[in-house]
């Protein structure tokens, strides 16, 4: 494929204009010069390869509606509180021991107490968890409330509460996790309520044990469905989530509606 | 605008010509296909879409199905029947509860671990007509509302829930709070002068016998067939 020609640069006032290169130096052209390019240059090399900007200008220079403001910036807030809780998780995964002999606790009562920042970190997680549900339920209000979930925007309605119930299930593995006596018996008394349910209830409540009772393998059970399972199909039904939010664009508030039919109906009259 | 859409409406209306009328023949050499040939119904192209589809399906299930059945198996796997000695003949009586320390999953420590209330067999008080023959009587501490442990209160005569106040009389049977059944029971027997107990099972409020059900599952009326039988369940 044959190169586009470069569209070249408009012309810039006098004192802006580069001085004409001094008699022998070499084109003007530095090593600043070349630095300056390099940057430039790499990112053609992949944008020529890729195509990304064009993917780029999509996502981000989007066109914003009247009236939008500090409300609609609580799906960003949750989408960060999940990034925070991703990151974090990741690093105390490297010192958690999914073992219900009693290494489950001690691995982090060693985290707590004895590793570098740990203590810190694994607060981060602890308390990002309540922070990201309440986020959660914040953002929905305000879908709620600002009817940003009419048509067309119902799917992204529908994979928002499917969200929301994976965020339901990432606290409840999650709660497990530390395997104290809170966590132990808010377990017992968790998988019991989803047993309740009829017909299926058992079989679920089987399945998150993995047996009749609190066995060997439910621990790690529920470590797997909390750090790899549901965390997986949250990326994917973000990644939709946020696909569907750039294309149909956000609402604007219900008042700002009201007005432009207050005018309508003024002109129309 | 009145004309524009009666014009509308005609072409609407204009019959369509069916797809399936004109591809009626099922050899592709009727259907003026390019390079049929004699006999042939499937085209080629046709052919290996199909085939090329299975093969990327069985593919996916050859990992998929199995990786699947790792995670649902323990749920139609039953446990083979354990029995523990917990203490000799003499250490219990027929009047009051001696609390028995049970292992319901070996090697996880405390987790796997339960405390059971068990008393010698006395007519005077289990007069249900389930339990003739048994000598003697053993009683979970398992709450039938969602599984907290219950505790034996002597001076109330009865079983009290922490979590969300179950009370259970002295056979387990609930006399308030949220529970819906009696409590569990475990069975016994006696080898020597040893005292064993075995595996779990539920009762209905008439203290009649079922396979083990979780907490919070009724067995009363409709109630044993909302809540079904585990299918790994053995009978004794």
């Amino acid at each position: 494929m044959p190169r586009a020609p470069k569209i070249p640069a408009p012309p810039l006032p006098g004192p802006l204009k580069e001085p004409p290169p001094r008699p022998g130096e070499a084109n003007g052209a530095g090593l600043d010069e070349h630095l300056k390019e390099a940057g430039i240059n790499v990112v053609d090399w992949v944008d020529e390869r890729t195509s990304l900007s064009g993917a780029a200008r999509w996502l981000m220079f989007r066109k914003v509606p009247k009236g939008t403001n500090w409300f609609y910036t609580l799906g960003s807030a949750t989408l960060f509180a999940f990034l925070s809780q991703a990151v974090t998780g990741v690093f105390l995964a490297m010192y958690y021991r999914p073992d219900a002999s009693g290494g489950a606790y001690e691995s982090i009562r060693y985290v707590t107490n004895d590793v570098f920042l740990g203590q810190f970190v694994r607060g981060m997680h602890k308390w990002g968890s309540s922070v990201m549900v309440v986020l959660v339920f914040l953002h929905m209000g305000r879908v709620f409330f600002f009817g940003a979930y009419k048509y067309p925007r119902e799917l992204n309605w529908v994979i928002g509460v499917v969200l929301l119930i994976l965020t339901m299930v990432m606290s409840f593995t999650g709660y497990l996790l530390p395997f104290d006596q809170r966590a132990y018996w808010a377990t017992i008394v968790g998988v019991n309520i989803n047993g309740t349910g009829p017909l299926l209830g058992p079989y679920l409540s089987d399945f998150l044990r993995g047996g009749s009772e609190f066995g060997a393998t439910t621990l790690s059970r529920f470590y797997a469905i909390h750090m790899l399972l549901i965390p997986g199909l949250l990326i994917a039904l973000i990644g939709a989530h946020l696909y569907l939010v750039t294309k149909l664009g956000t609402t604007a508030p219900p008042w700002e509606k009201a007005k432009k039919a207050a005018e309508l109906r003024e002109a129309e009259v | 605008m009145l004309p524009r859409r009666v014009e509308l409406a005609s072409i609407l209306c204009a019959p369509v010509p069916d797809r399936r009328a004109r591809q009626k023949s099922k050899y592709t050499l009727d259907r003026g296909i390019p390079g049929a040939f004699e006999g042939e119904t499937v085209t080629r192209r046709r052919f290996m879409v199909v085939g090329a589809n299975t093969a990327g399906a069985i593919a996916a299930a050859s990992f998929t199905l199995p990786a699947l059945g790792l995670g649902l198996g323990p749920i139609f796997k039953g446990k083979p029947a354990r029995w523990e000695t917990v203490g000799t003949v003499d250490q219990f009586n027929k009047f009051n509860y001696v609390p028995v320390v049970l292992t319901l999953e070996p090697n996880i420590g405390e987790a796997g671990k339960t405390t059971v209330y068990v008393r010698k067999f006395n007519p005077a008080i289990d007069t249900d007509r389930y339990d003739r023959g048994a000598k003697f009587v053993a009683i979970s501490d398992r709450c039938a509302h969602l599984g907290c442990p219950v505790r034996w209160v002597d001076a109330a005569e009865r079983f009290i829930c922490p979590c969300h106040g179950g009370v259970y009389d002295l056979l387990g049977r609930p006399v308030g709070g949220p529970p819906v059944r009696p409590l569990d029971r475990f069975y016994t027997r006696v080898i020597g002068d040893q005292v064993q107990l075995g595996p779990r099972f539920s009762v209905d409020k008439e203290l009649r016998r079922f396979s083990p059900r979780d907490p919070g599952e009724p067995l009363d009326g409709v109630g044993q067939y909302l809540y079904p039988s585990r299918p790994g369940a053995q009978k004794l």
